[in-house]
């Protein structure tokens, strides 16, 4: 028997386990409707605040040398209520919205934005570590994570997931507190924070100073969270940071993420990433005799 | 060892030419944008100012380029000001090239929308007849007219200029002047960059009537190269899928034209 790229994250199910990560190419449903056609399970909205931002100046993303990409985007969105009406219209594609946000309140007033809307999940993004207030200022206090998760879930039917990210708050700690509070699933990691400076003009290349390091850079720090998460509570896991290849998704699936996220990914490779990486799993399946995808899910947790 | 496109490369601008009051041209040496397609952009970093796309220009020394520069927002005035000797980051080059055709070339541009015509006019065949239209509100904002003579001394050709207010050249709109060549002449292919408005006139102008045509599209980019999103135009991304497209693809999208995505990214009329 064929096997199946279906995956469940809890009570999420996907058709494919393949993503797209929060912050790419996420404002305009007609490209959410192509991603899905070209073989991703899901599209992460970027991250929508109450009000629009409209982030940084440039530069705000470049190519770090030796690999990895380096972006302080600085969360450009056109807020929770212009992004409601847009995909107001969407039937087909599977929608995961990530809100931003410093107060439980910024939280609910958004969610209730999407109530005319088809959406898969909610993803908290608690972990961004380039804009003051919010992100990962947000997920190094273990407070407000508690009362924010416990405001959403007391909002919404849809399921919600945590973005968790490398703080000043061990992450492990951020994701209990999530686990506590009944959060539905954790999205491990974001991108890490970081900088580059160019010689020539001795200045920080982006516009806000520090960013946040993505790509295949973080791959082994990415694997190693999820890893930990998973050794350590029994939650449902979307593995994300520098996957690139099928390779790099099936690792995160014996690390025991049930689902991957892609992004610098498709700087590298454009969006035909999803297409090679969902029949490189399917390879991999057929060889090792797996039918579904949760099977292979946490293997190397026995090691 | 081969340089990656995707890293910035500082160079330093060693002349700056005005070509109108608001127009400059700053050149400097790079091999790699010296050579490249036309049509395609580079990401130029202003050191502390900001980074925005830039259509590559053309010079006429080997192992050069330059970029043509208008002043209006904030990022462009900063580029403007840049003076011979200081210092700017480039990436790229991104995006596609336009298919030229072979025969009977009409092209047309608006404003700083003329640097890709330029670098296209670099590569017409001595045997293709060339009319270039160029469009400005005002004398004043005449630029390229000479240049684009000398670039097809060896052609059959045509320089036409059209002015808003008849102060030079034609008088009247350049998209009415497209529309009365495409309508009386058989042309093979037409190409067009210049504000939006005006690029969807001309499409229509030359699609309607089967003829081949190619726009170049601006868009606010903050990647350059497919992740950040900002440039798209209904399911296309202007940096990665264009920033050329013809008239067929054009004629399909709803968003050309019509709308745009500020830094937000809400979509807001032309």
């Amino acid at each position: 028997m064929e096997p199946s790229l279906a995956t469940s994250i809890g009570k999420i199910q996907l058709n494919k386990p393949a993503m797209l990560a929060s912050g790419i190419l996420g404002i305009s449903l007609d490209v959410f409707n192509r991603l899905y056609r070209s073989g991703a399970g899901a599209v992460v909205t970027k991250s929508l605040s109450s009000e629009p931002w409209e982030g940084y100046p440039n530069p705000t993303i470049f190519s770090v040398n030796g690999g990895g990409w380096m972006n302080a985007v600085g969360l450009s969105n056109p807020g929770a209520t212009n992004f409601a009406k847009m995909i107001e219209s969407n039937q087909n594609v599977p929608i995961m919205v990530s809100l931003v946000g410093s107060i439980p309140k910024d939280f609910e007033m958004m969610i209730n934005e999407f109530k005319n809307c088809k959406v898969t999940a909610f993803e908290l993004n608690l972990s961004c570590p380039h804009v003051a207030k919010v992100g990962l200022e947000v997920g190094d206090d273990p407070e407000l994570v508690k009362k924010i998760v416990t405001t959403v879930k007391n909002s919404t039917d849809v399921p919600v997931i945590a973005k968790v990210g490398l703080g000043t708050t061990h992450y492990l700690n951020t994701v209990k507190i999530a686990i506590d509070s009944g959060i539905d699933a954790i999205t491990a990691i974001n991108t890490v924070r970081a900088m580059a400076i160019d010689v020539e003009t001795q200045r920080p290349i982006l516009s806000n100073k520090f960013g946040g390091l993505s790509g295949t850079p973080i791959k082994p720090i990415a694997l190693r969270c999820v890893y930990e998460i998973a050794s350590k509570y029994n939650v449902p896991i979307i593995g994300c940071g520098g996957i690139s290849t099928w390779e790099d998704a099936i690792e995160f699936f014996l690390a025991g993420a049930s689902a991957i996220q892609l992004g610098s990914a498709i700087g590298d490779n454009w969006i035909n990433v999803f297409d090679d990486i969902n029949k490189g799993i399917l390879q991999y399946m057929k060889k090792k005799n797996y039918s579904t995808i949760g099977e292979m899910v946490g293997l190397a947790k026995k090691f | 060892m081969q340089r990656n496109s995707n890293h910035t490369t500082i160079v330093t601008i060693e002349k700056v030419i005005d070509e109108t009051p608001t127009v400059r041209t700053l050149y400097f040496s790079d091999h790699i944008m010296s050579n490249v397609l036309p049509g395609q952009f580079a990401m130029v970093w202003i050191p502390g100012i900001n980074e925005l796309p830039m259509s590559v220009m053309i010079s006429k020394e080997s192992g050069k380029a330059a970029f043509t520069v208008r002043k209006h927002g904030l990022a462009s005035t900063g580029l403007f000001n840049i003076q011979t000797g200081d210092k700017i980051g480039i990436r790229g080059p991104y995006g596609n090239a336009f298919d030229i055709k072979e025969g009977r070339l009409l092209l047309v541009g608006g404003g700083t929308g003329l640097v890709p015509m330029m670098r296209l006019l670099t590569h017409v065949k001595p045997t293709d007849d060339v009319t270039v239209l160029i469009g400005a509100k005002s004398k004043d904002e005449v630029f390229f007219e000479t240049l684009a003579n000398e670039l097809l001394k060896n052609n059959s050709h045509n320089v036409i200029v059209s002015t808003d207010d008849g102060s030079y050249g034609e008088k009247g709109f350049v998209t009415d002047a497209a529309e009365k060549l495409v309508s009386t002449s058989h042309f093979d292919g037409v190409y067009t960059c210049g504000p939006e408005k005006m690029m969807y006139k001309i499409v229509q102008s030359a699609h309607s009537r089967g003829i081949f045509v190619q726009a170049s599209l601006e868009r606010m980019m903050k990647c350059g190269i497919g992740i950040c999103g900002s440039c798209c135009v209904g399911e296309d991304l202007a940096c990665k899928d264009g920033t050329i497209f013809d008239g067929n693809h054009l004629s399909k999208n709803k968003e050309f034209g019509y709308s745009h995505r500020n830094k937000a990214g809400i979509l807001e009329d032309y």
